[in-house]
């Protein structure tokens, strides 16, 4: 080695020692940061959305005491409790970087099924919500067979299968609504039992929101559903079979929005044909701002729960002050478009692929 | 100094290109230091370099990417170009790019590729395209193409669309009016063409020079550059080092600008001289690119694969890990797990004890919107559970335990993994797999946007692990890190495994005299 070679080496060395003091510092500056505990910021990001609906009830509250009293929203609670199940249902499948349009479809045929079955076939009524249920995992199976093994962008594949059970829909219902007194001890177990004056229908809801909270946050699946959304060429190079996890999210996805379907049977006491397609908007709207909340940035149960009522509740007030029912479109509609502003504001605004 | 009477400038009238004190810097690295580079009028000039040397940058200031430091300046045609480069500009005054993408539509017509820029820039309300295609035909024959002009791109041969390409950057410069020169720059068009298709593209750059248009010609291949340029520039991190004839130069002047000097800092553990039992027996891999090529990586021994820009190297990770599909091909894992690599995923070879770590860090190694801890446990999840499910604070303490082994700076489990710098980005992807305790590791370009400390790191850590008996194989076109970390090295040309190097041998100088003389060798 000659002597310049030696003294570049030195010099290179000495700088390397710098560097390294220096990191240390910013290391100590950074490891004391998190002891402290709160983060003002941070905090603020993940819990805006119920400080935002608290001061929204207060607003309103100002114009209409009626928000002020308890009993709007135990019926509020118990009604909308069907799209926080149907959002639960959504945000699996969008996790794992997959959009589904047809859970409302799923929806309303699961219904449609538990009804005919029971009223006109005189089914038992057990029996007709364990064939809706099925009837839910088939529709995600078809979503996904088309998806992953003919590669097909799921936006269009669950557009075409939802738009395809709607006939199916208008086809088995011969387009009226079916009711039938058998459907009351469905009825029984999901809308007139009560706990603290709220429907059961709402508490399954918490239920499974804890439920999927859990196996998204505490098991390896859910943790591999996440890799799967965020990063596929990751997942797959870790050893994740993608193709069965997004498969099984699909699926999942069928199989809670059915549910979501017996419950509306269950809270109606009938099933009609059209009016759960509605309900399409206002999951999508609540998952993309629920993924703003809580876990930000995350499509997340708790989010999801917290984003379908305070939706909800801005509707009430708006009723409150004498609102025509457009109101439900104006913010539903507009909620979907600001909740995805602001996870893209989240994410740096990135291009969505 | 006083322009109008300077000689420089006297003399370079006559010029195509004359770029004087370029410089560019990226965050705090200069990528381009004061380069001044010349192109005569009529001539074929060489851009050579290695990767990093700055000649991509260099490209990129020219066609418009980078807006250059102030204080430089570039004179076409005896023009200036205002800097920084806006590229209707270029191309108004005679400068024109064909990229390695060559930016073609495949879905659509030759004749609708070679009219793309006329027909999205002038009004047209009625196209005859008789006309259109009975001229683009006329043109391509005048250049020796004989070409359907109604056939779709994509039923070209990959030569053909290159040369297809060239033709229509030359022609859409416009007929050489009034003097005014035309300059195309052909930025490594010819890695993924077969021998013929390079001989093809050479007549073809002869004749456009008979034209009278001027080229530059950018390439890693120096027998390629003797072949068909008149000067040659070569550049060597980021500084310009020499300018040949290329008539009077021997390969070797060229290696040796290529490649320079620098001083070594890490070494790996010495090979102990007994023979070891094989970590890994590959044979027959074949891919397309790539093979048949067997070779074996013995316990605790690291392996390099090297080669130039399509000579089929950086395929075999990929390839022997499942990631990309493999014609054919087996591999035999510690002696006792077999695989057929047509039918291998990437679960079955994490299941054998095999690992790979991709070159793109956030787009295949890790999710960057993750934290540090979510990317570091993936492939341990089950490893992390408790009664409960997921232990998160066995997950966080398993984190933190890694970033300290692995130096990770900041050692914070929970910032997103796209929070680090490149370097401990990758100390912790390497964390990741290291933990596995894996017997295979593959590595594509393990250092590629690693500052220096952290590669020293890096390699240490490698180190440790073939010491612990894990075979690796590190694909990387960084001939001075192969030369460093590796026990042996076989570099790859066209797809074959043409030299394999270890010991004495084994140098950043000989590495490249086998890369860069591979490819007409074995042609």
């Amino acid at each position: 080695m000659s002597g310049s070679d030696r003294d570049a080496l030195r010099a290179y060395e000495e700088r390397i020692a710098a560097l390294e003091g220096k990191l240390r510092a910013i290391e100590a500056r950074f490891d004391g940061a998190p002891a402290r505990g709160f983060d003002f910021k941070s905090a603020a990001e993940k819990y805006g959305l119920i400080g935002a609906w608290a001061v929204m009830i207060l607003l309103f509250g100002l114009f209409t005491p009626t928000m002020f009293s308890w009993p709007p929203y135990t019926s509020m609670l118990g009604f909308n409790a069907i799209i926080v199940v149907l959002t639960l249902g959504l945000i699996i499948p969008l996790t794992a970087g997959d959009f589904d349009l047809s859970v409302a479809s799923t929806l309303t045929l699961s219904a449609m099924v538990v009804a005919i079955l029971n009223v006109k076939e005189g089914v038992p009524i057990a029996v007709a919500v364990a064939l809706a249920l099925f009837v839910g995992i088939i529709i995600g199976a078809v979503n996904a067979f088309f998806i992953i093994y003919f590669r097909i962008h799921s936006l269009i594949v669950t557009l075409g299968v939802g738009y395809f059970v709607n006939g199916v829909i208008l086809w088995v219902s011969n387009s009226a609504v079916v009711f039938g007194q058998s459907l009351s001890s469905l009825v029984g177990v999901v809308f007139s039992a009560r706990l603290f004056g709220v429907a059961l229908l709402f508490w399954y809801a918490l239920i499974l929101t804890i439920g999927l909270w859990y196996f998204l946050e505490y098991t390896a699946a859910g943790r591999r559903l996440l890799f799967v959304g965020r990063g596929r060429e990751v997942a797959r190079l870790s050893g994740v079979k993608v193709e069965w996890v997004r498969a099984g999210a699909l699926v999942g996805a069928g199989l809670i929005s059915a549910l979501s379907g017996v419950l509306y049977v269950g809270m109606r006491g009938s099933a009609d044909p059209s009016s759960g397609l509605s309900f399409l908007l206002p999951a999508f709207a609540a998952a993309f701002l629920g993924s703003t909340v809580i876990y930000p940035g995350r499509f997340n149960p708790w989010g999801a729960f917290v984003a379908v009522y305070f939706l909800s509740t801005g509707i009430l007030g708006l009723n409150f002050l004498g609102a025509d029912s457009y109101v439900q479109n104006l913010f539903y509609g507009g909620g979907l478009v600001i909740a995805v502003s602001i996870s893209q504001l989240v994410r740096k605004r990135q291009a969505m692929d | 100094m006083i322009p109008s009477a300077s000689p420089k400038t006297e003399s370079s009238l006559g010029d195509a290109l004359v770029v004087e004190n370029l410089s560019k810097r990226f965050g705090g690295a200069l990528a381009l230091r004061s380069v001044d580079v010349s192109v005569r009028r009529g001539e074929v000039h060489g851009l050579l370099g290695s990767n990093g040397s700055g000649k991509s940058t260099l490209i990129k200031i020219l066609a418009g990417f980078h807006a250059p430091e102030p204080g430089g300046r570039i004179c076409l045609f005896g023009a200036d170009l205002p800097l920084p480069v806006h590229a209707e500009n270029a191309k108004a005054m005679g400068l024109a790019f064909v990229h390695q993408n060559l930016a073609l539509i495949p879905a659509l017509s030759l004749t609708e590729n070679f009219r793309l820029t006329r027909l999205s820039s002038e009004p047209n309300w009625r196209i005859s395209w008789q006309r259109e295609h009975d001229a683009v035909g006329d043109t391509l024959a005048r250049y020796g193409l004989r070409l359907n002009p109604r056939a779709p791109v994509s039923s070209l041969s990959a030569a053909e669309q290159a040369l297809f390409a060239i033709v229509r950057a030359v022609e859409d410069l416009g007929a050489d009016e009034a003097g005014r020169g035309r300059l195309l720059v052909l930025d490594e068009p010819t890695p993924f063409l077969p021998r013929v298709g390079v001989d093809q593209m050479f007549s073809l750059v002869r004749r456009v020079v008979a034209e009278g248009a001027s080229v530059i010609f950018v390439s890693h291949d120096i027998d390629e550059v003797m072949e068909i340029t008149d000067r040659a520039s070569v550049l060597r991190d980021g500084a310009l080092v020499g300018v040949l004839e290329t008539r009077a130069a021997t390969s070797a002047d060229f290696v040796e600008r290529i490649i320079g000097r620098s001083v070594k800092l890490f070494h790996v553990h010495a090979l102990a001289n007994t023979r070891r039992a094989p970590a890994a027996e590959i044979t027959d891999v074949t891919s397309p690119g790539l093979g048949p090529v067997s070779f074996e990586i013995g316990k605790g021994e690291i392996v390099g694969v090297t080669g130039l820009i399509g000579s089929g190297f950086d395929r075999v990770c990929g390839v022997v890990y499942g990631a990309q599909a493999a014609t054919r091909g087996r591999v035999i894992v510690d002696q006792t797990d077999a695989f057929d690599l047509a039918h291998i995923d990437p679960s079955a070879a994490i299941a054998a004890g095999v690992v790979y770590l991709p070159a793109d860090r956030l787009g295949a190694a890790g999710v960057g919107g993750l934290s540090v801890a979510e990317n570091e446990m993936l492939p341990v999840l089950s490893r992390m559970r408790n009664r409960f499910g997921l232990d998160r604070k066995r997950i966080a303490r398993a984190a933190r335990d890694l970033g300290v082994t692995f130096d990770v700076k900041p050692n914070a489990p929970a910032l997103p993994l796209a929070a680090l710098s490149g370097g401990n980005q990758q100390k912790a992807l390497m964390a990741k797999w290291l933990q596995t305790q894996p017997k295979l590791i593959l590595l594509d370009e393990p250092t590629q946007g690693v500052d220096v400390g952290a590669r020293q790191q890096l390699f240490a850590a490698l180190d440790a692990a073939s010491l612990e008996g894990a075979g690796i194989l590190v694909a990387s076109t960084d001939f001075e890190q192969l030369a460093q970390i590796c026990h042996r090295v076989i570099v790859f040309a066209r797809g074959q495994t043409v030299a394999e190097l270890s010991g004495a041998h084994l140098t950043k100088e000989t590495i490249a005299e086998c890369c860069y003389h591979s490819m007409t060798r074995i042609a």
